[in-house]
C-alpha cells in the first residue's frame, strides 16, 4: 500500500475513464508505486543536476515557416462519423 | 430618543486584468505545414497532425517562435534560456487530441509591460486621463496552437479544423488596470505594437485579438482583492468597455446588498448588455498540465540575438521623431503614429518633395485626408490620392500658386478621380497668375475708368483700395495672385 492518498475516481473521471471496482484497485497501486519512486529520488540532493524536460539531449528542432498542401476537404472528412456543410458534424454543444 | 444613522456608502475598488490571445500571423499552423488561412473552404487546411490522428507528430515553426520573442522584447519582456511545450487536457470537440499544446511554467516571455497611449483612449475620455503614462504590467506571454471553429446549428454542431493548430500568443496582464478606459486603452495600445511589429494583424472582429477579462471588487479599506470573476465573448474594442461598466456595477450592486461573489466565469451578452453565469470555481477545469513528450525544449539565446536585430521602432518612438524631425505638434505626432499605415503614407508624403512643409502636410493628413477617408469607410492603404500627390499639392498651395480653397476643391477632386493635382488645377484653370507686368495692365485699367475711386483714396479714405483689388480679381477671373494685386493697386493708386 502506498503512503500516497491518491482520489483514483477522479484521476479517472478527469481522463473520462469508466473503472470497474478491480480496476480502480489495480490502477491506484499501481500509480502509488510510481508515485513512492519519486520519494526514492527526493532522498537524493539533485540541486547540482541540470533539470530537464526531455529525455533527449536534443534542442531547437523546428521547420521554416512554409506552408505545403493538405488533405483535400474529402480526405478530411473520410473518417468522419456524420458530416455536413463539408464540416464534421456532432451533437450539439453549448458551454 | 432616536438618533438618525447616515450610512456611509463605501467606495469601491476595481481591479482588472486582461487575457487577450493573438493570432500570429504566419504562413503555416504552429506544428505542421498547412497554410495558416483566414476564409478558406471549410476542412481545407488539414493534415493528420491538425486533425489529431493517431501518430502524427508536432515540429515547431520557427517563425512563430521568433514573432512572439519579438512581441516580449517589443514590451520589456524577458525570455527565459530554456522554453519548453505542454500538454493542457481538456475534453472539447474542437480539440480532436483531447490537449492543447500550450507552455505551462517555462513560457517564451516572462514580465514586461504595455504602455498606454494618451490617443489609444476612448476618444470620449482622453480629456481625463486618471494615471497619464501608464505602463500595464504583464505576467506573461506564452505561445499555444489555437482550436478549430465550432459552427452551433438548430440539431447539431458542426466543425471546420481549418484554424485548429494555427499559433497563438496569449499575452497575460497583472490585475493592474484600473477602469474600463484603462483596458479599451490597454487593448488599443496593444493592438498597435503588435501591429507595429508586424506579429499579427490584430483585426478584433475577424477574431485575430480576443480577449478575456478578469474583474474583482472589493471595498475601499480592504486589502485582499475580490472574488475574481472572468468574462468571456467580448467580440470588440467597444463592448469591452461596455462589458466592463456592466460587470462592475453588477458585482458592487451585490455586495452592496450584502451578497458573496464567489470566483466563477461569466458570459457577456452585447445585445443585452449583461453578463450570465457560465460556471463556478467548483466546476473548474484541471488540466493536468505535463510536458509534451513529442517536443523538444528550446534554447533561446540564438533566437534572441536574431530577433533583437529587427526590433522595430515602436508607436512612442515614431510619434517622438515626427515631433523633432517634422515640428509635428504632440497631437498630431500621435494620430499619425496611432496607425502604421498611416505614418508610413505620411513619411512616404514627405519624402516625396524635400522643400515641402512636414507640419503643413501633417495638418492635411490629419484634418482632409483622414476626414474624407473616415467618411467614405477607406483604409489608408486603398487610399486613391498617393502620397506624392498629397505632398505636390501642398507644396503648391504653400507657394501661393494656388489659393486655400482652390487647394481644398483640387484635393476632393483628386480623392474622386485620382487624377494628379497638376491636371486637375490646369483643368479648372486654378493656376493663379504672378506675371507682374499682366497685373500691371490689369490695374491700370482699373485706375482709368474709375477717377472718382481714385480720388477717394487719395483724400484719405484707405479702405477703397480693397474695391479696385475686387476689380482686378474679378477681371482676371480669380486667377491674380491677390497679395501681388493689392500690392500694385496701393502703389499705382497711392503712387
Ligand atoms: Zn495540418
Amino acid at each position: 500500500m502506498s503512503a500516497h492518498a491518491i482520489d483514483i475516481q477522479k484521476a479517472a473521471s478527469l481522463a473520462r475513464l469508466k473503472l470497474t471496482p478491480d480496476e480502480a484497485a489495480l490502477y491506484e497501486s499501481q500509480l502509488g508505486k510510481i508515485l513512492d519512486y519519486m520519494d526514492v529520488l527526493a532522498r537524493y540532493d539533485l540541486g547540482s543536476v541540470e533539470p530537464t524536460a526531455h529525455a533527449m539531449p536534443v534542442h531547437n528542432v523546428m521547420r521554416r515557416d512554409e506552408s505545403r498542401p493538405s488533405f483535400t476537404q474529402d480526405q478530411a472528412l473520410a473518417n468522419a462519423p456524420k458530416s455536413s456543410h463539408h464540416q464534421f458534424q456532432i451533437p450539439k454543444v453549448v458551454e | 430618543m432616536e438618533f438618525k444613522v447616515t450610512p456611509v456608502m463605501p467606495q469601491y475598488i476595481v481591479t482588472i486584468g486582461l487575457e487577450v490571445h493573438a493570432q500570429l500571423n504566419t504562413r503555416s499552423k504552429m506544428f505542421c505545414g498547412c497554410a495558416a488561412e483566414y476564409g478558406a473552404d471549410p476542412n481545407t487546411l488539414t493534415c493528420p497532425t491538425c486533425l489529431g490522428l493517431p501518430g502524427a507528430l508536432p515540429v515547431l515553426n520557427e517563425a512563430a517562435i521568433e514573432r512572439t520573442v519579438l512581441t516580449g522584447i517589443m514590451l520589456g519582456c524577458t525570455t527565459p534560456p530554456v522554453v519548453k511545450w505542454d500538454r493542457k487536457n481538456y475534453f472539447y470537440p474542437d480539440m480532436p487530441k483531447n490537449y492543447q499544446i500550450s507552455q505551462y511554467d517555462l513560457p517564451l516571455c516572462l514580465g514586461g509591460g504595455v504602455p498606454l497611449y494618451d490617443l489609444a483612449y476612448p476618444k470620449d475620455a482622453q480629456r481625463s486621463i486618471a494615471n497619464p503614462g501608464k505602463v500595464v504590467k504583464l505576467t506573461r506571454i506564452h505561445l499555444e496552437e489555437d482550436v478549430a471553429k465550432s459552427t452551433h446549428h438548430d440539431r447539431f454542431t458542426t466543425i471546420d479544423f481549418n484554424r485548429a493548430g494555427t499559433p497563438l500568443m496569449e499575452i497575460v496582464s497583472e490585475p493592474d488596470i484600473d477602469s474600463a478606459e484603462e483596458a479599451f486603452a490597454y487593448l488599443n495600445s496593444l493592438r498597435q505594437i503588435l501591429i507595429y511589429g508586424g506579429v499579427s494583424d490584430a483585426d478584433m472582429e475577424k477574431g485575430q485579438l480576443r480577449c478575456d477579462v478578469n474583474i474583482s471588487v472589493r471595498p475601499e479599506g480592504q486589502k485582499e482583492l475580490g472574488a475574481k470573476i472572468e468574462l468571456k465573448n467580448i467580440n470588440s474594442m467597444s463592448a469591452v468597455r461596455r462589458a466592463i461598466k456592466a460587470e462592475t456595477s453588477r458585482q458592487i450592486d451585490c455586495l452592496q446588498r450584502g451578497e458573496k461573489l464567489i470566483q466563477s466565469t461569466r458570459r457577456w451578452d452585447d445585445d443585452h448588455g449583461e453578463t450570465t453565469l457560465m460556471r463556478t470555481k467548483e466546476d473548474a477545469h484541471d488540466y493536468r498540465y505535463f510536458p509534451d513528450p513529442d517536443l523538444l525544449p528550446v534554447h533561446t539565446a540564438d533566437i534572441l540575438a536574431r530577433v533583437r536585430a529587427h526590433v522595430p521602432e515602436l508607436p512612442h518612438e515614431k510619434r517622438a521623431r515626427f515631433e523633432r524631425d517634422y515640428g509635428c505638434s504632440t497631437y498630431d505626432a500621435g494620430v499619425l503614429a496611432s496607425d502604421k499605415a498611416l505614418a508610413s503614407y505620411y513619411e512616404d508624403a514627405v519624402a516625396a518633395d524635400a522643400g515641402v512643409s512636414a507640419k503643413k502636410l501633417a495638418n492635411w493628413v490629419i484634418n482632409d485626408l483622414l476626414g474624407v477617408m473616415n467618411d467614405n469607410a477607406i483604409a489608408i492603404t486603398g487610399c486613391p490620392v498617393k502620397p506624392e500627390q498629397l505632398s505636390a499639392l501642398v507644396s503648391t498651395v504653400e507657394s501661393g500658386k494656388i489659393s486655400g480653397s482652390q487647394a481644398k476643391e483640387v484635393f476632393n477632386e483628386m480623392f474622386q478621380t485620382r487624377r494628379s493635382p497638376e491636371d486637375i488645377i490646369k483643368a479648372k484653370g486654378f493656376e493663379q497668375m504672378n506675371d507682374a507686368g499682366a497685373l500691371e495692365t490689369m490695374v491700370d485699367q482699373i485706375i482709368a475708368g474709375a477717377p472718382d475711386k481714385v480720388a477717394e483714396v487719395r483724400g484719405g479714405n484707405e479702405k477703397a483700395m480693397n474695391w479696385f483689388t475686387g476689380q482686378v480679381m474679378k477681371l482676371s477671373q480669380g486667377k491674380a495672385n491677390p497679395k501681388m494685386v493689392s500690392e500694385l493697386v496701393r502703389k499705382r493708386v497711392l503712387g
